[in-house]
């Protein structure tokens, strides 16, 4: 079962490139679209990263832009891409699950803003992408219809929860994705499976028709091969939204602006705390410093940074994410939608139903968040976590007085083997120690392939900014990668 | 500042599976319990830290109320929102007995 499933480094087309193609005549939509459906057709089976493929569907847009360049009309800035949809995005008449069974055949009567700005900028929806359950889990071995694997070693997994849109990618199922991020759910599965995952500031992207998790600290981003793809899809999907009362209505900041602007003269922060935190292996942390001498290289000021709060995070998140999806996820109670288990009185039937059609980790969240809010000990568990998250939050602000981005770990190892976590979840959580305290202060982040661990597995480099912080967190990004891929050139990879 | 209550029970877990709304079994209980035990251990050591004073974040945004003219617009259609529930009858979403009512 190991191995992987193609070339790590395929000569593959950039999105830029197809869309570049396409608007352009070189290459038409549906040809760009059925070599991806041939390359879902050939692995798909064993790397399972989508719940539905959306065969017609995307079959029917990409003749739908092929005929606007056909009359000489623009096809948009995505025209022609194909683009996987994490499962959590409502998709007007096509199933959307949150990989649970209480959603299962649900077909939603409407898009998610984010579904509805791709189709208009020309992109072409190919599958709904596979998660842990309700986007809970760091593995996607949360699925109820079983887990994805890492396409870079099938023996591994993708890390979670957007573990099927960062597999679609890294497997050249999709030239972009799109995932949810709540606390790591983008760029800790992007870090495992070797591409670039981006967490937008809060507010940035709507989250209209996005199935909510814990409100107060999703957010949807992009996932790319290259980090101009993802400034790319960043640069669509950002923008106010006057369904999302938490949308920004200010101006965007651009991710594309200064891609090749380069870093000399930036104040660049390694986090102290991120990168000697308890159980960050070594070869990551080697990564990352190798990460931070790169941009000494190319001109910038680089310090170690500290951001004392940020090692309580984990717990103030794991607190403060199942309390608020315990009362998002109070709705599934099979009256209007998904999924219901008979009963003869309505409180059985909301009992029996949730119980019936929640998996087994949904449950401990939905427990732990009623526990944390119930009487007598909100105070000592949800009060102290949103305290710690205001900690949190002042730490940052002081570490950006002095620096103007900062860099650490994405993940604490590489990818793991598949069950190495799921006999406990602590362990499990524990894989989001270094993306948390982003969500927690809704700040952007984004993790860049820097090189591999001591397996061979990718490793990520986390760029942090602050809020709105994203067009000079792209170009530090930007940065990396080509410092990355010279190093890969020069060693003869 | 409230102190950190004693280790999560049996009983403790079964009451907040029933606000919850979440049928669990026996076996169920157990391993809740220890698992969410063991999640709540880990949450004291926030206890170390002193947060007198410090105002709690309950979103990272400064919230304000978001108003729209009160005007008549279109809504979902009824029909194909009716069409995804489990039942439905007369335009609404049936369900089972909620009082005690006969049928």
């Amino acid at each position: 079962m190991s191995g992987p499933i193609s070339d790590p480094s395929p000569k593959r087309q950039t999105a830029i490139e197809i869309a570049g193609d396409v608007r352009s005549g070189r290459r038409s939509a549906t040809d760009v679209l059925e070599a991806h459906l041939a390359a879902i057709e050939a692995a798909e089976p064993r790397v399972h990263a989508f719940n539905h493929v959306m065969v017609d569907e995307a079959r029917a847009k990409a003749a739908a832009v092929d005929r606007q360049v056909q009359a000489g009309e623009d096809p948009g800035a995505l025209g022609g891409i194909p683009i996987a949809l994490k499962d959590n995005l409502c998709t007007r008449g096509v199933p959307t699950t949150c990989s649970s069974r209480i959603l299962s055949g649900w077909r939603p009567p409407y898009d998610a803003t984010v579904v509805a700005r791709l189709g208009d900028a020309g992109a072409v929806a190919i599958g709904k992408t596979n998660l842990d359950e309700f986007a809970m889990g760091s593995s996607t071995e949360n699925s109820a219809f079983g887990p994805t694997r890492n396409p870079l070693d099938l023996s591994r997994v993708p890390g979670g929860s957007s573990g099927g849109s960062a597999a679609a990618v890294a497997a050249g199922f999709s030239a972009l994705a799109v995932g949810t991020d709540t606390g790591g759910s983008i760029r800790q599965p992007a870090a495992l499976c070797g591409v670039v995952g981006m967490k937008p500031t809060y507010g940035l992207v709507s989250r209209y028709g996005l199935i909510a998790f814990a409100s107060s600290l999703d957010q949807i981003g992009p996932f790319a091969a290259t980090v101009a793809d993802a400034a790319l899809l960043f640069d669509v999907i950002a923008g106010h939204d006057p369904c999302d009362s938490t949308s920004l209505d200010g101006s965007v900041p651009s991710a594309s602006a200064r891609l090749e602007a380069g870093a000399d003269g930036l104040r660049v922060g390694v986090v102290a705390e991120l990168t000697n935190a308890e159980g960050i292996a070594t070869d990551v942390v080697a990564r990352v410093r190798e990460a931070a001498d790169a941009l000494a290289d190319a001109g910038a000021k680089v310090d170690e940074v500290s951001v004392p709060a940020a090692i309580y995070g984990l717990t103030s998140y794991y607190l403060i994410a199942p309390a608020e999806a315990s009362s998002n996820l109070a709705r599934y109670d099979g009256v209007r939608y998904g999924f219901r288990q008979p009963a003869d009185d309505i409180t059985a039937m909301y009992s029996q139903t949730r119980a019936a059609g929640f998996g087994p980790e949904v449950k401990r969240r939905i427990m732990l968040g009623t526990y944390a809010l119930s009487a007598g000990y909100y105070d000592a568990y949800y009060g102290k976590a949103q305290q710690v998250r205001t900690l949190i939050i002042r730490d940052f602000a002081a570490a950006y007085e002095s620096f103007d981005v900062l860099l650490g770990p994405t993940t604490p190892t590489t990818a793991f083997e598949l069950g190495a976590k799921t006999a406990e979840p602590l362990a499990m959580y524990l894989s989001d120690v270094c993306t948390i305290p982003s969500n927690l202060a809704g700040h952007p982040a984004m993790t860049v392939p820097f090189r591999t661990g001591e397996d061979g597995m990718p490793v990520g480099v986390q760029v942090l900014a602050p809020a709105l912080g994203e067009t000079v967190m792209f170009q530090v990004a930007a940065v990396l990668e080509h410092a990355a891929g010279r190093a890969a050139e020069g060693s003869g990879a | 500042m409230a102190c950190v209550p004693a280790r999560i029970s049996t009983a403790d877990v079964a009451h907040v599976a029933r606000l919850a709304r979440l049928d669990l079994s026996d076996e169920d209980l157990e391993q809740f319990t220890e698992q969410l035990g063991a999640v709540l251990e880990h949450a004291k050591d926030v206890e170390a830290l002193d947060t007198a004073g410090v105002p709690p974040t309950a979103h990272p945004l400064p919230l304000r109320n978001v108003l729209r003219p009160d005007l008549v617009v279109p809504s979902l259609d009824r029909d194909e929102v009716l069409a995804e529930a489990p039942e439905a009858e007369a335009g609404q979403f049936r369900v089972p007995r909620i009082l005690g009512e006969t049928p």
